[in-house]
């Protein structure tokens, strides 16, 4: 009788794990079909699919380089601008703000990421890209002209607008992370600095920015991993041209929007195939990339678990 | 909360129910962007007339018309560069001209509205990267007039699979060497300079917002952005500005050698009225087709050759020259609807 | 000899200078970080506002180089793309949520929870790629069940994750306490612990459905797009998405207005959506704390 009742639980537990296996299963799944379809391109260019730049549908030879230099340079770029913000604003919302602005100030940056891609995008081509071609990149070439990096016309759409645009999505990631890093750090440790007589800023430095920098470069990686798979507002700004140039303001292509826009109207098997292939790669960094974030936020997280 | 949801999605289910019930023929279609306007107008139009008939079309590019075609995902596909034999093995389409149109060079050039003149060389060498200012002395040589400023000269060309691409890399080929060693032809290749955009939308888009620049697109396009674009010399040695008449022009002249499916390009005509960079733009079907879809389709494509043609010129086509009609009727009238 | 408290005098004015200095620029990260929104924003209402009109709302799109026109069925589309991910996401999502937090200490949970956060990550564009070759080339055509289960895909992490946080906040003497009367595990689980806590998880579910909502990376190669209104669920279908992406791109002002209004639809969406979710766990918090 008593076995009647809880049998039950048995069935309850065996379709939550069913359930759960599934998607594992689906990763692997995933997985193995991009590496499954992506089968005659790895035969045909082995490893210099990887380290050659030439892209040539017409002549059936592919490489990636280009789109691999496109995808880590434009989110390079956007980290550049995006850590030393995102890590000041966490600050900002843990240790200097007063806890009424804090909630208002978290929800501002909380709908940075709300907003989808597509609309980053919208406004990259319209509103930021003009701006940068009229404004910011003849500036920049007239000050800093003489660094490789700010050469050549300015065309408004290129490397430097979708890593701007980049930056701006990574802010929430980053700076969500951080925050929980901060805030997981004891108060004691706050106080300890200030029996010493620091200053505010000695405290945060001391206290808060030392003690969590695991956390911190967690958060970072997390946030480059969140930009080396962005999509559609990259593809809108960064002019899709499968080149390897210096300058910033030159047009590229990343992995993902190479994707995008060839994808659906590839037509020799062998290109399809190596489309497939960068999408396994991109796969494959991004999982790297997670797993490695994971493990520094949950060693910082332990620390501060361990007060 | 959970109720306020399932009642929402509850809602939208019977409403798709509702909608689904008025039993229309739909058929969906996909492919070249540069038949897009008027491809747009003949479905609302023929639509007007059976009103049962929604036949949607997505303009994805040529390449993309190839491919989906090919894996059985649309109904038909539409490109402009004709599929080659090793892409027809597999699913043998056939090609059903529609029309035929102009694929222009426009730029985007302050205080030069109209009057560019370029040569199919020229215009190779600006898109290999070679000529990269505007005051280049190769083109000022030949256009005297104009006061062409000392300013970067911005390369826009498709990032897609594109027939508009295949059609003037095609005439690339025909009249530049390095050209033809260096980038070849194709609906995508590898392209030496310049930006990419998505479709004749995306180049013009890029076009019309960055001074300096110079693109390829279908005529209308241009036009309908008022965009300049320039007028090339053709075979003949004459400048010729892309319109309806030099377009039938290169287009009577490639009719004696008009093979049976109508896959034959018309760039770099021999006669001195034509325009160098024209093409003809297909329907892809399947010879063989089932049920109301095929009858749908085939009723269609009767009325596009026939009644549908006069609506190409006032949206920059050129209409199929009168010769060719009876031949592409012929081919539409063999294929199979069970 | 004041010469020691006077050098610590100065440092100590060097080191308060320094540490003002230092805060004013945390406050500036704040808002340059913050500046972004607040010019898309501008942007989209000043440019977006005057697409929306009564036409915007109730028609179909127009044909190209015709001007007028809507966005109702894209508008339908993206309602109905993202029922149906919901219909397989939520149960889904909160399944393994539950999963993880009431049977998380084995090893199969801890490699599930890491599956969870990979997918979460995971570039959505390759999950369109998986699906263009699962469902579509399968099912011979592009549709709104292709464009739905790749939506879903991108759900069931984001629900089964804040699942897991907001049970695994529910103390375990609840847990005991059911048990202890004898009540099964599986009926603690779903009245006890879940009906518990339906209000925060549905509030997860409902961001996730708004993050999902914007997505167009998935769609391209899926749902495609149309012309027309729904027309069953293995056909294609249009999106408030993929529309504004194509209209964006275009060379047509009317097109190029319209997308900026749809973008203005899908912000204000996301937005009210964030914001009264957010003052409905206000609410509820604070009444929780007068309990307590």
């Amino acid at each position: 009788m008593r076995r009647e009742i809880y049998r039950f639980d048995r069935y309850f537990y065996f379709f939550l794990k069913g359930v759960a296996i599934c998607l594992p299963l689906l990763l692997i799944g995933i997985g193995g079909f991009l590496l499954n379809a992506s089968l005659p391109s790895i035969h045909q260019f082995g490893f210099d699919f990887l380290g050659t730049k030439i892209w040539d549908p017409a002549r059936d030879n592919y490489g990636i380089l280009a789109f691999v230099f496109g995808t880590l340079i434009s989110s390079l770029i956007a980290i550049l601008i995006a850590a030393p913000l995102s890590i000041f604003t966490a600050l900002f919302l843990t240790e200097v703000a007063s806890r009424r602005l804090q909630k208002s100030a978290s929800f501002i940056i909380e709908m940075l990421a709300a907003i989808p891609s597509v609309v980053y995008g919208l406004w990259g081509i319209y509103v930021l890209a003009p701006f940068l071609r009229v404004y910011v990149e003849p500036f920049l070439g007239k000050t800093l002209g003489f660094l490789p990096l700010f050469q050549g016309p300015s065309y408004g759409v290129g490397m430097l607008a979708a890593g701007i645009i980049l930056s701006i999505m990574i802010i929430p990631t980053i700076t969500a992370v951080t925050k929980e890093v901060f805030l997981s750090i004891p108060n004691s440790y706050r106080e300890a600095a200030m029996a010493l007589g620091a200053t505010r800023w000695e405290v945060i430095k001391m206290a808060v920015i030392k003690t969590g920098s695991a956390g911190i470069l967690g958060a970072v990686i997390l946030g480059l991993g969140r930009a080396l798979g962005e999509t559609m507002a990259v593809t809108m700004v960064i002019g899709n041209r499968s080149d390897i140039s210096i300058s910033l303001f030159a047009p590229g292509q990343s992995m993902s929007s190479v994707i995008a826009n060839e994808y659906s109207e590839a037509t020799s098997s062998l290109h399809i195939s190596a489309l497939l292939e960068i999408g396994l790669v991109l796969f494959l960094i991004t999982f790297f990339i997670n797993s490695l974030a994971r493990v520094f936020v949950w060693r910082a997280s332990l620390r501060g678990s361990t007060r | 909360m959970f109720r306020n949801l399932t009642l929402t999605i509850l809602m939208v289910m019977s409403l798709m129910v509702v909608s689904a019930w008025a039993k229309n023929v739909s058929i969906t279609g996909a492919g070249a962007t540069f038949p897009y306007p008027i491809y747009s107008k003949w479905f609302s139009e023929f639509q007007k007339i059976h009103p049962d008939a929604q036949i949607d079309y997505q303009s994805i590019g040529s390449g993309g018309g190839i491919r989906q075609f090919a894996e059985g995902t649309i109904d038909f596909g539409a490109t402009d560069a004709p599929m080659t034999d090793e892409q027809n093995a597999k699913v043998s389409a056939l090609h059903i001209p529609t029309v035929m149109g102009a694929v222009v060079v426009t730029y985007n050039l302050k205080g030069v509205a109209t009057g560019l003149k370029l040569t199919g060389s020229i215009v190779a060498d600006i898109f290999l990267g070679k000529i990269t200012k505007w005051n280049d002395p190769k083109i000022l040589e030949i256009n005297p007039g104009l006061k062409l400023p000392d300013l970067a000269i911005m390369v826009a060309h498709r990032s897609d699979g594109s027939g508009t691409t295949g059609i003037f890399t095609d005439y690339l080929v025909k009249v530049s060497a390095s050209w033809k060693e260096k980038v070849g032809h194709g609906t995508a290749v590898n392209w030496p300079a310049g930006l990419g955009g998505k479709g004749n939308e995306g180049v013009t888009g890029l076009v019309k917002q960055t001074p300096g620049s110079i693109g390829y697109v279908e005529l209308i396009y241009a036009e309908n952005n008022k965009l300049p674009y320039a007028t090339i010399k053709n075979k003949a040695g004459i400048f010729v500005d892309p319109s309806m008449k030099s377009v039938s022009a290169a287009a009577a002249a490639s009719l004696k050698t008009m093979p049976e499916d109508f896959r034959i390009s018309i760039t770099d005509a021999e006669s001195k009225d034509a325009y160098p960079i024209s093409g003809f733009t297909y329907l892809l079907v399947h010879p063989k087709m089932e049920g109301a879809k095929g009858k749908t389709l085939v009723k269609f494509l009767e009325w596009a050759i026939s009644d549908g043609q006069k609506y190409a010129e006032e949206l920059f086509y050129a209409p199929l020259p009168k010769e060719m009609i009876g031949k592409v009727e012929k081919s539409i009238k063999s294929i199979q609807v069970k | 000899m004041s010469s020691l408290s006077e050098q610590m005098e100065h440092t100590f004015r060097l080191r308060n200078l320094k540490s003002y200095c230092m805060l004013a620029m945390i406050v500036l990260a704040f808002v340059v970080s913050a500046l972004p929104l607040f010019a898309v924003f501008a942007h989209i209402i000043k440019l977006g506002f005057s697409a929306l009109n009564f036409d915007f709302f109730t028609k179909l799109p127009a044909p190209v180089g015709e001007s007028g026109g809507g966005l109702a069925n894209a508008l339908l589309g993206t309602a109905i793309l993202v029922g149906i991910a919901s219909v397989i996401g939520i149960p889904w999502g909160v399944s393994i949520g539950i999963y993880l937090s009431e049977y998380g200490k084995s090893k199969t949970a801890s490699v599930v929870r890491f599956c969870v956060d990979m997918l979460v990550s995971i570039p959505s564009i390759v999950v369109g790629l998986f699906i263009y070759e699962l469902i579509v080339i399968p099912m011979k055509g592009f549709s709104a069940n292709a464009g739905g289960v790749a939506l879903s895909i991108l759900m069931i992490p984001t629900i089964a994750r804040t699942t897991e946080e907001i049970l695994k906040l529910i103390p375990a003497h609840v847990r005991e306490a059911g048990l202890g009367l004898g009540i099964p595990r599986w009926k603690v689980t779903l009245f006890i612990i879940v009906r518990g806590s339906l209000m925060p998880i549905s509030t997860g579910v409902i961001l996730a459905i708004s993050r999902v909502a914007g997505e167009t990376a998935p769609l391209l190669f899926t749902a495609l797009s149309s012309r027309f209104w729904f027309d069953g669920f293995n056909k294609p279908i249009a999106s408030l998405s993929v529309q504004i992406f194509n209209y964006a791109i275009s060379p047509f002002e009317d097109w190029q207005s319209q997308a900026w209004g749809g973008a203005l639809l899908l912000v204000l969406f996301v937005f009210v959506v964030n914001l009264s979710v957010r003052i409905l766990l206000l609410r509820t918090n604070t009444s929780k704390g007068k309990q307590i």
